[in-house]
């Protein structure tokens, strides 16, 4: 670049004395207020949404997925309502749906939460009561949702939350490797037996697991299989004078066996696998076994994404001193009590949950993606029928049997069965999710992890023998 | 990022001498090895995200890894056919855009009067200004999400530009600050002695000479401002979420996404990349002008 030619001095403006600073000009400042006040209205302008649409606060999952990708079939439906999402993975949208909820935030017209949360919110008084809404809207049919679901999310007979999807935990196992092996499953497998078959099959130099199994630190990671471990083994987590039961034979027996499980027949890494892990490692062919949620099957049986279709057989989950073993989770939909736009809410809730969403979903997108769990007649449609003829029965009869009264031995003063239904459980059964992970990565032993999961166990349970 | 590695390397041969060649040499090309081997360590996450993002999703989740396949366009045309996208990437646009205009409008005028015109306490205002950026971000989180709930500030995207601009003013002060030591006090006195009002001097004078180092600062806004995940996903819902939170929207708990994720990071760091390039040759001034004194 050349050197600057030299400007001539302007002489309107004499230039202040040299050492003082001139002030910027009166007309510069105003200048600049009005270029940041217009620059202001033109972003609230450009902030999209306002007043009329709907924000959907979901989690992330694939038949979550497909139903944002069909909302043009809903607001063709409704052309006055305009719908927004929020998808998340699980952690962040139960993180944000949560601070929402409970603060009052009120970004969310919808939030998709879970048969955990629904029972304390509804207790709070965060969730609107859906009763009034299930009643007036046409062939919504309540009656036709699992019954252990529906009940799950209703509080004094009142649904609070529909669920969208539901789950129990069932055995998906390899029929190939099996029959190559002579073996086979029995419908009701026991622990000891699926530690047998784990052994024969595992052959890390093909790279192949004998089973796979969750050992991700987390409420609803590691700690959802191993308490149903705990339970059919006879143990519990507290007992009705709410003294915490970590440290007794039943639950070092049972939390022993899992690890012992996975350490000898599992997964390379398995302490920090989770079931997105599991469900790469058995839809890949690297597992025989795999013990987890029964919504595994639109991974499995989904020719795109798993190389096992039609290779693989489903039976109950393995047991010991129980009938049935299992849980019970469901992600379904609920109304915030701060949301201002209830009826526009319930419109979308009651297109996302009722029956005819399920053909749509099977001619728009594949019947293998339908939401499971969630409704009887879903399995009455004849394409789905056909389609899950190997785990149709499975699913629906662990589901209805995941019941205390079936997958528990003693008495326990609160709900769930994978995890307890108190407040506190989110940070309490993460904390012991780290501990028996760390017990999974061999850093401790399950004895020292058991006992430090004692204490913290012991802390919760002070505020409710206090209350007593 | 290894063009930038390899510059100790090529430049070290020309500087030996004659008679001690031999030796030279053979340290040059020892160096210019190990700064390849560093510049391609650093380079090959880069590199997978970028290969991941052609791959099919169970490709992408296969073990042993995938190296050959035929590669897809799917994941890029999936994303960019999305119409949600365009609004992240609205939102992040004018987040990170205005805030590094407002950081620059703010901190070029606090640089200049506390490095050119410092007063009694200048080293005192300067501590202050960098003692905001101690308090770990997690531990304000909760007051200022009260805050912008009370006053419906929730979800729109001037609560982010605000904080953005909070975010980044501090470093961008102390970066400015450095620059304008480096202007000697002459040139300075002689834009006085010519009569020269304080905007003509900061217009003409000024800002020419310390160009490279706004340049800079700029940039290092711009990247902060767009990579910002943490005020994002606790302040942002559906109408002022940013590309960040697009991106740990394709993510999921159940199901594959590798594959969608990398195509997504690949067009998220484009635009920083972009930047980069093009302030590249401001920058590599402007970045070791603040350090040599």
């Amino acid at each position: 670049m050349g050197p600057h030619r030299p400007r001539p001095p302007r002489i309107a403006r004499p230039a202040p004395p040299p050492g003082r600073p001139a002030r910027p000009s009166r007309r510069s400042v105003l200048g600049a207020g009005l270029a940041a006040s217009l620059g202001a209205g033109a972003l609230s302008g450009c902030s999209a949404g306002g007043d009329g649409s709907l924000v959907v606060a979901i989690v992330s999952n694939p038949q979550m997925q497909d139903a944002i990708g069909l909302i043009d079939h809903f607001t063709a439906e409704h052309p006055d309502i305009d719908v927004r999402f929020v998808s998340l993975p699980e952690n962040e949208a139960r993180a944000k749906i949560t601070a929402s909820v409970a603060s009052g935030g009120g970004e969310f017209d919808v939030v998709m939460i879970s048969n955990y949360e629904t029972p304390l919110w509804a207790a709070n008084g965060w969730l609107t009561d859906l009763e009034p809404y299930i009643a007036r809207t046409a062939g919504y049919a309540p009656e036709d949702f699992v019954p252990t679901i529906r009940e799950a999310l209703s509080v004094d007979g009142a649904m609070h939350s529909v669920p969208f999807y539901g789950e129990s935990a069932f055995l998906v196992y390899r029929e190939d490797l099996f029959e190559e092996a002579g073996l086979e499953m029995p419908d009701r497998p026991t622990w000891d037996e699926l530690r047998e078959f784990a052994a024969i099959l595992h052959d890390p130099e093909a790279g192949r697991a004998g089973i796979a199994l969750r050992g991700l630190a987390g409420w609803g990671e590691n700690l959802a299989p191993i308490n149903t471990v705990i339970n059919t083994f006879g143990g519990r987590w507290f007992d009705m004078d709410w003294t915490p039961h970590l440290d007794s034979p039943e639950v070092l027996e049972a939390v022993s066996t899992y690890v012992d499980t996975v350490r000898s027949f599992g997964q390379a890494g398995a302490a920090t696998s989770g079931f997105g892990d599991c469900l790469t490692l058995f839809s890949q062919g690297n597992a025989a076994m795999w013990f987890d949620a029964t919504s595994m099957v639109s991974g499995i049986e989904d020719p795109r994404s798993s190389t096992v279709v039609g290779r693989t057989g489903y039976t109950q989950g393995p047991t010991r001193d129980t009938d049935a073993t299992g849980w019970l989770y469901s992600w379904a939909l609920a109304i915030p009590e701060t949301s201002p736009r209830k009826d526009a809410a319930w419109e979308f809730i009651a297109w996302m949950t009722h029956p005819d969403y399920f053909p749509l979903v099977g001619e728009e997108v594949g019947w293998e993606a339908l939401p499971p769990g969630s409704r009887l007649s879903t399995y009455e449609i004849p394409e789905y029928a056909e389609l899950s003829s190997t785990y149709a029965e499975p699913t629906l009869s662990s589901m209805e049997s995941a019941t205390q009264d079936n997958a528990m031995t003693q008495e326990v003063p609160y709900p769930g069965l994978q995890f307890v239904g108190i407040p506190e459980f989110q940070d309490l059964g993460t904390r012991v999710g780290q501990q028996l992970s760390a017990a999974i990565a061999g850093s401790k032993s399950v004895e020292e992890a058991l006992e430090q999961s004692q204490t913290f166990a012991a802390s919760v349970a002070r505020t409710y023998q206090e209350e007593g | 990022m290894s063009a930038l590695a390899a510059a100790p390397g090529t430049a070290a041969p020309g500087a030996v001498t004659p008679h001690r060649r031999p030796r030279g040499v053979v340290t040059g090309h020892l160096l210019s090895v190990l700064a390849w081997a560093a510049g391609l360590l650093f380079f090959a996450p880069v590199a997978w995200m970028v290969m991941t993002s052609f791959k099919q999703e169970s490709q992408a989740a296969s073990n042993p890894p995938t190296f050959f396949f035929t590669p897809t366009l799917e994941q890029y045309t999936s994303i960019i056919g999305s119409a949600a996208a365009g609004s992240y990437v609205l939102n992040s646009v004018l987040a990170t855009g205005i805030s590094t205009l407002l950081v620059l409008a703010l901190a070029v005028p606090a640089a200049y009067a506390v490095s050119i015109r410092p007063v009694k306490r200048t080293q005192d205002v300067l501590f202050f200004v960098i003692s905001t950026k101690m308090l770990p971000v997690v531990a304000v989180i909760m007051p200022i999400y009260v805050i912008a709930g009370q006053i419906r500030m929730l979800d729109h995207i001037l609560t982010l530009i605000v904080l953005y601009t909070a975010m980044n003013l501090p470093i961008a002060i102390w970066m400015m600050r450095s620059f304008f030591l480096e202007v000697p006090a002459e040139v300075l006195e002689a834009a006085s002695i010519d009569g020269a009002s304080l905007l003509r001097t900061m217009r003409t004078v000024l800002l020419p000479m310390v160009a490279p180092g706004v340049a800079a600062t700029a940039l290092i806004c711009v990247i902060f401002a767009w990579n910002e995940f943490f005020f994002a996903l606790n302040l942002t819902a559906a109408d002022a979420a940013t590309v960040p939170i697009f991106l740990l929207s394709t993510m999921t708990s159940e199901g594959q996404f590798l594959a969608r994720l990398s195509a997504a990071s690949v067009l998220a760091s484009l635009p920083v990349v972009l930047a980069g390039w093009i302030a590249q040759k401001q920058l590599v001034r402007g970045l070791s002008m603040g350090a040599v004194k």
